[in-house]
């Protein structure tokens, strides 16, 4: 009886306290640099898209989301041909961001992608490549890796040792 | 202008203003429960949100009024009207300021008392009506409930007729002019403040409705305009015991006079309303045979005991 009473005034003494809720569309919450939301595509600091179509995202996917196709240009560098999410499906659950070897995909801080339509919230390639570099910056894949497609020659790469003479080389 | 008109426009007033208090509370309720739990309610339509009201008025007009095809037609729709004509009959007998009652029975609190026996109907109509387990438990559990506050809320106001010897609700206000009924009648006005929460089936003591163990209980199967009147029902039946409470215990329209009486109504009226809205937001509810037993065997005593020591003293001073 008595702990209720003194319920009923602890509840009364809340209406002095600070209101927690965030009046959204005017404040804002704080969002951290972490924070996965919408998905992007970045670029390399040559402003070559990084995606190399591997395919390991869309594998890695646990809702199947992302649908994408390989091609080539003419120095033998792998890009998509299409690259496609359907966010009314992705789950934002960063599984993508880890697979990928390019750090091409990334997921940034933004949640405010609400459609009308549903065929509106398929993304294509346009819509997800941004110009930037994303969060990480400097990181070029075609400059350690082990293939030249016109980035830089073979064997001039960081950390890469000139090509061996197959033909000195014997025992 | 003649008696009858004045006594007609009175009538349109008290029915109107009530009416449009009960919807009010609605937006009065959010607002509040959201200050109590640190939050801000509805502050998007209107200033302050004010016009959420209209809002939800709106929308619960246009929602498809839905008849389900395996309830007891008939007592389906009736139930719904029962508990507001029931309330709103109820207000005809309450004094809000002196000569501003629609009927000044002489029996004023025995008719407050069977309109609010009448309206538990609604509950136990509408939950057989529905043909629902869980709407079903929600009646009978609204039965329950129903005996074990009525007898109880009786008993806790004859000590306010034993004081004023009378049955009118104007004389009873009358009567407490030196002194409001809740000093001598302490017992009584808790006893009876309990009863109302009861009988209105607020919480803490919303047993037939128990969203989180009936769903909506008996309004479970209700849509549209329907489960509306049961929603205005609610807060008029608020509306209505704070109203009492005010009338039999608080002095009614009785106060200092640099406010006219009926200010001074509704200040107090208003004042029960937010103690109504402040316990919902803070009690749990009880098993409903927790409530009975709590009913029968402290409050039932209590009550009378009250009344046999109020009884006692009026006797002595004779
Ligand atoms: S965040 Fe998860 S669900 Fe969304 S595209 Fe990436 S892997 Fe798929
Ligand atoms: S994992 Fe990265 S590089 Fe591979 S296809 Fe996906 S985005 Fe492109």
């Amino acid at each position: 009886m008595l702990s209720s009473i003194r319920t009923v005034w602890l509840v009364f003494l809340h209406m002095f306290k600070k209101r927690v809720t965030i009046e959204y569309p005017e404040k804002k919450a704080y969002l951290a640099p972490r924070w996965r939301g919408r998905i992007v595509l970045t670029r390399d600091p040559d402003h070559n898209e990084r995606c190399v179509a591997c395919y390991l995202c869309a594998a890695v996917c646990p809702t199947d989301c992302i649908s994408l196709q390989a091609t080539e240009d003419e120095n033998g560098r792998r890009k998509p041909e299409y690259f496609r999410i359907n966010f009314s499906r992705c789950i934002f659950c960063g599984l993508c961001e880890d697979a990928c070897p390019t750090y091409s995909i990334q997921l940034v801080p933004d949640f405010e992608m609400g459609e009308y339509k549903r065929q509106d919230l398929v993304y294509e390639k346009e819509d997800l490549l941004i110009d930037g570099q994303g969060k990480y910056h400097g990181y070029n894949f075609y400059r350690v890796a082990g293939v030249a497609v016109g980035v830089k020659g073979k064997g001039e790469g960081e950390n890469e040792s000139a090509p061996v003479d197959r033909k000195k080389l014997v025992p | 202008m003649s008696e009858t008109w004045i006594h007609i426009l009175i009538i349109v007033c008290v029915l109107l203003g009530m009416v449009t208090i009960a919807a009010g509370l609605i937006y009065v309720e959010r607002r509040m429960l959201a200050v109590w739990q640190e939050r801000y309610g509805p502050n998007r339509v209107g200033p302050f949100g004010i016009f959420q009201v209209m809002a939800d008025m709106v929308k619960i007009f246009f929602k498809e009024d839905w008849i389900p095809g395996f309830v007891d037609r008939k007592v389906f729709i009736v139930a719904p009207t029962i508990i507001m004509i029931t309330t709103l009959l109820s207000f005809a007998i309450v004094p809000f300021a002196p000569g501003i009652v629609v009927a000044n029975l002489n029996v004023g609190i025995l008719f407050f008392l069977a309109m609010s026996s009448l309206g538990a109907y609604t509950i136990v109509l509408a939950g057989w009506a529905s043909n629902n387990k869980y709407s079903l438990i929600g009646g009978l559990r609204g039965a329950a409930q129903m005996i074990s506050y009525e007898v109880f809320m009786g008993l806790s106001l004859m000590g306010v007729v034993i004081l004023a010897g009378s049955f009118n609700m104007t004389d009873i206000v009358m009567a407490q002019k030196g002194m409001w009924n809740v000093v001598p009648q302490f017992i009584g006005f808790v006893i009876f403040f309990i009863a109302g929460l009861a009988e209105t089936h607020r919480l803490p003591f919303d047993i037939p409705e128990a969203e989180s163990e009936l769903i909506a209980g008996f309004h479970s199967e209700y849509s549209g305009m329907k489960f509306g009147m049961f929603f205005v029902g609610e807060y008029l039946g608020i509306t209505l015991v704070s109203a009492m409470t005010t009338v039999l215990f608080f002095g009614g329209w009785l106060g200092p006079s640099f406010l006219p009486p009926i200010v001074w109504f509704l200040i107090k009226m208003f004042a029960f309303i937010l103690v109504f809205v402040l316990l919902r937001a803070s009690l749990p509810r009880p098993r409903y045979d927790q409530l009975m037993s709590w009913g029968w065997k402290i409050l039932l005593p209590l009550a009378l005991l009250n009344l046999l020591v109020t009884g006692a003293i009026v006797l002595y001073n004779q």
